[in-house]
C-alpha cells in the first residue's frame, strides 16, 4: 500500500469488504485537500474506534441520518471562514443512511445546490446491525428482518432505485460504479469532484457477511452483478433521463440472474422457487432494454 | 450606552446574533421562533449582516448542519420551539458531546398533543439532560443580553458547551418591549471572534465524532460533566464583565423580598415580572411573601437555591411544565438540591401555565393560600398542586 494512502490499513473491516476497497479508490482520486462527513454504519465504527482512526484527512460523523446535513454546514462555514476553495467536501454514507434514514436530508442538500459530493456505499441492507432490511435490498433476498420463510420467500418489494431519485433533482452529476471497473469508478470520482454543485455516486458494495459469500469472491461478484444486468453503471451530467449513459456493459451476452444469485446465501432460497428467478430475470430484462443492454 | 428601540423578543435574538457577528445560521421555521431566520434572512439579504444562512428542510438537519458548520470553526446560532427542539434533540446530545458551542434561542412552547402554540417550558425542560446550558430570559432585554453572553460562556476553552437561551412563547417572542441594544464596537469588544480549540482542517487532519468503547466512553462523559461545572464560574465571570460593560447585573437565581419572608415563590421565564407585582399585592394584605427566578438551570445553581431555601418556610415552585408520573421538573431538580440539607422548607410545587394559559395575580393568591395552609399544618401533604385547573370540564371520567 502507498505511503499517501488517505484511508490506511488496520481498521476493523470484514474481510473481502467492497465498501472498505471502494473507499480507498474515492479518497486516492480526492486526494488530501478533501474534508469527508461520515453517517453512522460500518464505515465509521470499523474505522474510528477511539483512540484510533483510519482518516488521514478531516473526518466527522455526528449521526445516522445526517451526513448529507452536516457535509452542508462543513460547506458554508468553510466559505465564510475563506477556507473552501481547492477542498473537497465528500459525505458517505450506507445504504440504511441514504435510502433510507437519510434521504430527507439527502434531498435537502441536493435542492439546496451544495458544492458536495455524496457517495453512498451500497450493501443492500442493515449491515451494521445484523443484516436488516432496507428499501436499497432487493426483492427476495433473505435478511434477518426479511427471512426466506415457509410462506413468505424473503424481502418484498423492489430495490428503490436511488440514483434516479436523486438525478431527478437535476443535479451536476449522477453515477452509479462498481469497484470490479475500478478506472471507471476513478473516472467517475473524477467527474464527480469536478461538477459544479451537487454530485452523487451510488457504489455497489458487496458484503461476504450479511450476502453469504466467501470473502475472496466481492470483485467478482461486483462483476457479476454488470454480466447479468442487476448493476448498471451508468452516469447522467444534469437531470435529463434520456441523456443517461451507460459506461460498463456485460463483455459478452449477459448472463442468466441465476448464476448471481447461486454465489449467495441470501438468494440461495430463491433456486427452489423457479417462478421467482424467471419473474426476477424478466424485470431485469426490461430494466436491460431501457439502457440498450443486449 | 446603546440604543433604546422598542422591539420583540425575536427580534432582540436576532439582532444578538448579529451583533455577536455570527458566521451561520443554518435553520428552520417554527412557531413562535420564525422571526429569528426572517430577521436574519432580511440582515443579509441588505447586506447588513455577512453570515451564511443555511435553510435546512427540517430542525434535525438545521442541528446537524450546525454541528457540521461548528466544528469546522464557525460561530453558529439557530432558533426553534416546541416540536422542532424536539426533532434536533437526537443531535442536541450529539453537538454538546462534540463539545460544539453552538448557541441556540428557543421560544419556549408547549409540546403537541394537543398541538398548542402557546408559552410553557415543557421543550427546553424535555432537553434539560441533553448537555446544554440553560438560559432563562424575564424579558426581551434579558434575551438579547443572554444571547451575547452565551456565546462567551460557550466558547470559552474551559467550557466548550452549547447554550440555548430560552423565551417564553408569545409573552415574548411577539411583545414589544424597550430594549437596549448595545453599539457593534461595544459588543464587539465584549466578545471576540470565535477562536476554536479542533477543527476540521486539511492541513491538521483529525477525527470527528469517534466510536467510543466502554474503555473510553465514561471519560468522554466525565470531561463533559466537567466542563458544565466549570461553566458555573465561567458564567459568573461573564455576568461580572457583562455588568461592568453594559451595567445590568444577572444572577443565576434573582430573589426579591426574600429576606423576611415565610413564603418564597420560584419562578423561571416572563412570569417572574408576575411573580414580583404578586408579592407586592400580597404584602400589601401583609403576607410575608417573596420570590426568586432562575435565569441559569444548566448548570444547576445549588449554592443559589441552598441559600434561596433557607431564608424560606414554604419553597413554593412553579413549574410551566409537568413530568407526567412526578410533578414539575423545577421542583424536582429543587427537591433534590436540598436532600443533604438538615433544614429545610417545606416545599410545594404548582404546575401552572401549561400550554399559554394566562398567569394572573389570583393564581398567586391560591398559591400563597396553599402555602400558607402548608406552614400551619407544618406539613406539605401531596406537594403538587395544578393552578387554575378547569374542573368543571374534565368529564365524569367513564
Amino acid at each position: 500500500m502507498a505511503s499517501d494512502e488517505l484511508f490506511v490499513s488496520g481498521h476493523r473491516g470484514c474481510a473481502g469488504c467492497g465498501m472498505a476497497v471502494a473507499v480507498r479508490m474515492v479518497l486516492q482520486e480526492a486526494g488530501p485537500n478533501t474534508v469527508v462527513a461520515n453517517a453512522t454504519g460500518c464505515l465509521e465504527v470499523m474505522t474510528t474506534a477511539y483512540p484510533e482512526t483510519a482518516w488521514k484527512i478531516p473526518w466527522i460523523h455526528a449521526a445516522f441520518e445526517n451526513a448529507a446535513a452536516v457535509a452542508s454546514g462543513v460547506d458554508v462555514a468553510f466559505k465564510k471562514l475563506g477556507k473552501r476553495k481547492g477542498v473537497n467536501i465528500l459525505a458517505f454514507a450506507g445504504d440504511g443512511g441514504t435510502f433510507d434514514i437519510g434521504f430527507q436530508a439527502l434531498s435537502g442538500m441536493l435542492e439546496r445546490g451544495h458544492n458536495i459530493t455524496y457517495v453512498v456505499f451500497d450493501n443492500e441492507a442493515y449491515m451494521n446491525t445484523g443484516i436488516q432490511r432496507c428499501s436499497s435490498t432487493p426483492a427476495y433476498a433473505s435478511t434477518t428482518t426479511s427471512p426466506a420463510g415457509k410462506v413468505i420467500p424473503g424481502k418484498q418489494g423492489r430495490k428503490k432505485p436511488i440514483a434516479n431519485i436523486v438525478a431527478a433533482h437535476d443535479i451536476a452529476y449522477t453515477a452509479t460504479a462498481t469497484i470490479a471497473f475500478p478506472r471507471d469508478l476513478r473516472n467517475k470520482v473524477k467527474k464527480a469532484l469536478a461538477a459544479d454543485g451537487p454530485s452523487f455516486i451510488h457504489i455497489f458494495s458487496p458484503c461476504p457477511t450479511g450476502w453469504r459469500y466467501p470473502s475472496e469472491m466481492t470483485v467478482e461478484l461486483s462483476r457479476m452483478a454488470v454480466e447479468t444486468g442487476i448493476f448498471v453503471p451508468w452516469e447522467l451530467e444534469g437531470g435529463d433521463m434520456s441523456n443517461i449513459k451507460v459506461t460498463c456493459k456485460p463483455k459478452e451476452k449477459r448472463k442468466p440472474v441465476e448464476e448471481y444469485f447461486k454465489l449467495q446465501g441470501r438468494f440461495r432460497h430463491l433456486l427452489k422457487h423457479p417462478d421467482i428467478i424467471a419473474q426476477i430475470q424478466k424485470d431485469v430484462d426490461e430494466k436491460c432494454a431501457r439502457f440498450e443492454i443486449e | 450606552m446603546g440604543e433604546k428601540q422598542v422591539v420583540k423578543g425575536n427580534f432582540a435574538t436576532a439582532v444578538a446574533a448579529k451583533l455577536a457577528r455570527v458566521d451561520v445560521v443554518p435553520a428552520y421555521p417554527i412557531t413562535p421562533s420564525t422571526l429569528f431566520p426572517e430577521q436574519i434572512s432580511q440582515y443579509v439579504a441588505n447586506g447588513e449582516m455577512d453570515a451564511e444562512l443555511l435553510l435546512t428542510e427540517s430542525e434535525h438537519s438545521a442541528m446537524s448542519a450546525a454541528i457540521g458548520a461548528s466544528a469546522a470553526g464557525a460561530r453558529v446560532a439557530t432558533a426553534t420551539a416546541s416540536q422542532g427542539l424536539k426533532l434536533m434533540s437526537e443531535m442536541l446530545f450529539i453537538a454538546s458531546a462534540m463539545r460544539l458551542p453552538i448557541v441556540a434561542a428557543i421560544g419556549n412552547r408547549a409540546l403537541s398533543a394537543p398541538i398548542n402554540i402557546w408559552a410553557d417550558h415543557s421543550d427546553t425542560m424535555a432537553e434539560r439532560d441533553s448537555g446544554w446550558i440553560q438560559f432563562y430570559a424575564e424579558t426581551n432585554q434579558n434575551a438579547l443580553d443572554l444571547m451575547l453572553m452565551a456565546f462567551r460562556v460557550a466558547e470559552d476553552h474551559r467550557v466548550l458547551l452549547p447554550a440555548m437561551v430560552g423565551l417564553d412563547a408569545f409573552v415574548l417572542t411577539h411583545t414589544m418591549e424597550g430594549v437596549d441594544v448595545p453599539f457593534q464596537e461595544e459588543v464587539d469588544d465584549f466578545l471576540p471572534s470565535y477562536k476554536p480549540k479542533f477543527t476540521l482542517d486539511v492541513n491538521n487532519p483529525m477525527t470527528f465524532g469517534s466510536f467510543g468503547t466502554p474503555a473510553h466512553y465514561p471519560e468522554f462523559k466525565y470531561q463533559q460533566w466537567d466542563a458544565m461545572w466549570k461553566a458555573t464560574e465561567v458564567i459568573d465571570e461573564v455576568f461580572a464583565d457583562f455588568e461592568k460593560r453594559f451595567g445590568r447585573k444577572y444572577e443565576k437565581v434573582s430573589e426579591y423580598m426574600t429576606d423576611d419572608a415565610d413564603i418564597i415563590f420560584l419562578t423561571m421565564g416572563a412570569t417572574s415580572g408576575t411573580a414580583r407585582a404578586a408579592v407586592r399585592r400580597l404584602r400589601e394584605k401583609g403576607i410575608k411573601v417573596g420570590t426568586a427566578k432562575i435565569t441559569v438551570f444548566r448548570p444547576f445553581p445549588f449554592e443559589h437555591i441552598k441559600r434561596l431555601a433557607s431564608k424560606a418556610k414554604v419553597l413554593a415552585v412553579l413549574d410551566r411544565a409537568v413530568s407526567q408520573g412526578y410533578g414539575g421538573p423545577v421542583f424536582a431538580d429543587v427537591s433534590g438540591a436540598l436532600a443533604n440539607e438538615k433544614e429545610r422548607p417545606l416545599l410545594l410545587n404548582f404546575i401552572i401555565g401549561l400550554g399559554g394559559r394566562d398567569i394572573t395575580f389570583a393564581d398567586f393568591d391560591y398559591i400563597a393560600e396553599e402555602s400558607q395552609k402548608a406552614l400551619e399544618a407544618g406539613d406539605a401533604g401531596w406537594p403538587v398542586h395544578w393552578v387554575n385547573l378547569k374542573t368543571e370540564i374534565l368529564g365524569g371520567g367513564e
